[in-house]
C-alpha cells in the first residue's frame, strides 16, 4: 500500500496534463464562441423583442399571417427539394459510371467534379450569366440549330436559378455517392447474378441499398446547403426567386429590421437543424463532411 | 462495333446496354466543366458585350482591371485578409485538432461539434450576427473584423484536415521522443509536426481560399476602403455584365489552379 500517494500523484498529473492538452481547444473554441455563437444567440434574443424592446412574438405572429413570408418558404423548398432531385437525377448516374471505372481513369474523371469546387462561385455564377442571357452563348447555338426561334429567357428566373444551382450543389451529392459506391463488393453483385437476378434486379436490391448511405448523405447536405443559399439565387434569380436568405438580406440592408430578419434566420436555423437531427440516424454525420470541400 | 457487344461486367450486361449511362455521364462532366473554362476565351473579346467566339481579341478588359483603383484595392484587401487567415487560423485549428486528438476527453465529441458549428450553420446567419456584433464592437469595414470573421469560417475546415492526417500518425513516437528526454512542445515540433506538415500546408491553403472565396459575411462587413473582391464583384453582377469580372474570373481560376496543384505537387514529393 505504500505506492498508494505516488499513484494519486500520477493520477492528477495525468488529468492535469489531460485537462492541459484539452486546453489546446480553447483559442479556436473562444473566436467561434464570440464572432459567431453568442452573435447567433443574440439574434434569437432580437427576434423575440418588439419594435419598442418588450418581449414579444409578434416577429413570428407576422411571419405567421402574411402570405407572401409563406411564400417565401415555399420558394425556398420547392428551389431547394428540385435542385436535390435534378442533382440526384444527375449525379447517381455520374457517380455509378466513375465507381465502375477503373481507379486511374476515375481519378482523371473526378478532376471534372472537382473543378467546380475549386473554382470560385462568383466565377461560376458569373460564367452562367453570361451563358444564359438574352445573347449568350445558349441561345445563340439554339437558335441556329434550329432549336427554338425566339431567344428564351433562362436567366432571372427560376429556371436560370435551378441551372446555377445544381452546377453548385452536384459535386456535393457526387463525391459521399462515389465514396460509398466505391466500397461496395462487386462479388455481390457477382453473386446475385449467379443466383439467376437480372441485372436490373440485383442492382435494386443489391446494390441500390448498398449505396444508400452515401446517396442519404448526400441528398442530406444538398438539402441543407439550398436552403440557406444566397448567392446564386439572388444573381441568377434576378429578384423573381426570393428565398429565404434573400428575404433576410433584404430585411436587413433595405428596412434594417432586425427583429424581423432574426425570426427568419431562426426559423431558417430550426429547419436546418431538425433536419440534420431528424435524419442523423439515417446517415452517420462522418459521412456528410467532404474532406477539404468549401461550401 | 465489337466493343459494343462486349460485356462491360462479369455479369450479363454488355457496353451497348450501358451506351446511355456513358452519355450521360460524360454529358454531365462537360456541363460541370464547361461554363469555368469557357470565362476564360470571353475575356480576351474585343467587344462590350460577352460573346463566344469573341469576333475580335483584346486585353481591354484586362486593362481596364489593372488600370482600375477600386478593383486593385479590393484585390490587395482580399490578398492580405487570405493571408492572415491562413496565418491566425492555421495554428488555432492545428492545436485544436491537436488537444482534441490526444486528450481523448469524455466531451470531446460535444467540443468537436462546437468547434464544426460554422460548417453547418446557415452562412446567412453567421453574415448578419456577425453584422451585428461588429456594429456594437465598432468593428465594421475593419481589417480586423473580417480576417477574425474568415477565421472563424476556416477554423473547422483547417481542422478536418489536419484530424484526418493526426488519425494515420502513431502517437508512440511522441512518447519515444519524450522518453529520450523531449519536452511535451519539443515532441510535437520535432516529430509530430514534420509528419503531419502536409496536411497543415494544405489546410492553409484552404484557409486562404477560404477567406478569398468568402462572399456573404464579406458583403455585410467589410466596405470602404476594405471592401473584398468578391463584394465588389457581386455588387457589380447585381447591377449590369460587365466584361471586367470575366477578366478578373480568368485571373482567379488561373491562381486557384496553380495554387492548389503546386500544394499537390509538393505533397506528392513527400
Amino acid at each position: 500500500m505504500s505506492d498508494l500517494p505516488n499513484a494519486l500523484a500520477l493520477q492528477r498529473n495525468a488529468l492535469w496534463e489531460r485537462l492541459g492538452l484539452a486546453s489546446l481547444v480553447m483559442p479556436a473554441l473562444l473566436l467561434i464562441v464570440i464572432t459567431m455563437l453568442l452573435p447567433v444567440c443574440w439574434l434569437f434574443y432580437l427576434s423575440v423583442l418588439s419594435d419598442a424592446g418588450a418581449f414579444s412574438l409578434e416577429h413570428y405572429q407576422r411571419m405567421w399571417e402574411q402570405p407572401s413570408y409563406g411564400r417565401t418558404f415555399l420558394t425556398t423548398f420547392r428551389v431547394s427539394l428540385l435542385t436535390t432531385g435534378i442533382c440526384i437525377l444527375l449525379g447517381y448516374p455520374l457517380a455509378y459510371f466513375l465507381s465502375e471505372l477503373p481507379k486511374r481513369a476515375a481519378n482523371l474523371c473526378m478532376v471534372a467534379v472537382l473543378l467546380p469546387l475549386w473554382t470560385s462561385l462568383l466565377v461560376r455564377t458569373y460564367a452562367w450569366l453570361v451563358l444564359l442571357q438574352r445573347r449568350g452563348l445558349i441561345n445563340n447555338w439554339g437558335i441556329e440549330l434550329g432549336l427554338w426561334d425566339e431567344p428564351l429567357t433562362l436567366v432571372h428566373n427560376l429556371a436560370g436559378t435551378l441551372i446555377g444551382m445544381v452546377h453548385v450543389m452536384l459535386p456535393f451529392l457526387v463525391l459521399p455517392l462515389y465514396a460509398s459506391m466505391r466500397a461496395i463488393d462487386r462479388n455481390y453483385l457477382r453473386a446475385a447474378a449467379n443466383l439467376g437476378a437480372s441485372p436490373l434486379r440485383s442492382f435494386w436490391l443489391v446494390f441500390f441499398p448498398l449505396a444508400l448511405p452515401g446517396l442519404s448523405a448526400g441528398v442530406l447536405i444538398v438539402f441543407i446547403l439550398c436552403l440557406g443559399f444566397y448567392v446564386t439565387p439572388a444573381v441568377l434569380g434576378g429578384g423573381k426567386v426570393i428565398m429565404v436568405s434573400s428575404r433576410i438580406a433584404n430585411d436587413i440592408e433595405i428596412f434594417f429590421n432586425w427583429g424581423a430578419a432574426s425570426a427568419l434566420g431562426v426559423v431558417l436555423l430550426v429547419l436546418t437543424a431538425l433536419l440534420i437531427l431528424g435524419t442523423a440516424r439515417l446517415t452517420r454525420l462522418g459521412n456528410i463532411m467532404p474532406s477539404g470541400g468549401r461550401p | 462495333m465489337s466493343w459494343l457487344k462486349q460485356s462491360a461486367t462479369d455479369t450479363q450486361i454488355t457496353h451497348g446496354a450501358r451506351l446511355w449511362l456513358y452519355v450521360v455521364a460524360v454529358l454531365v462532366m462537360v456541363w460541370l466543366v464547361i461554363p469555368t473554362l469557357l470565362v476564360i476565351p470571353m475575356s480576351f473579346s474585343a467587344s462590350q458585350y460577352l460573346e463566344f467566339p469573341p469576333r475580335e481579341w483584346s486585353v481591354r478588359w484586362y486593362k481596364s482591371y489593372f488600370n482600375s483603383t477600386a478593383w486593385m484595392q479590393a484585390t490587395v484587401t482580399s490578398l492580405k485578409a487570405g493571408v492572415l487567415t491562413a496565418l491566425l487560423a492555421t495554428p488555432l485549428a492545428t492545436m485544436a485538432a491537436y488537444g482534441l486528438h490526444v486528450s481523448r476527453l469524455r466531451h470531446a465529441n460535444l467540443l468537436l461539434m462546437l468547434l464544426l458549428t460554422p460548417m453547418v450553420v446557415p452562412v446567412i446567419l453567421i453574415g448578419i450576427g456577425v453584422f451585428y456584433a461588429y456594429v456594437k464592437l465598432k468593428l465594421v469595414n475593419s481589417m480586423l473584423g473580417l480576417v477574425l470573421a474568415h477565421s472563424m469560417l476556416a477554423i473547422p475546415v483547417v481542422m478536418l484536415v489536419v484530424a484526418s492526417a493526426l488519425k494515420s500518425f502513431d502517437l508512440d513516437q511522441e512518447l519515444v521522443a519524450r522518453s529520450l528526454g523531449a519536452s511535451r512542445i519539443k515532441a510535437f515540433w520535432m516529430v509530430t509536426l514534420p509528419q503531419i506538415k502536409f496536411s497543415v500546408v494544405t489546410g492553409a491553403v484552404l484557409a486562404f481560399l477560404t477567406s478569398f472565396d468568402e462572399i456573404i459575411v464579406s458583403l455585410f462587413v467589410s466596405g470602404g476602403d476594405n471592401s473584398t473582391l468578391t463584394r465588389n464583384m457581386f455588387n457589380a453582377l447585381r447591377d449590369q455584365v460587365d466584361p471586367t469580372i470575366a477578366a478578373i474570373s480568368t485571373l482567379i481560376v488561373l491562381a486557384t489552379t496553380v495554387l492548389l496543384v503546386i500544394t499537390q505537387y509538393v505533397g506528392r514529393g513527400k
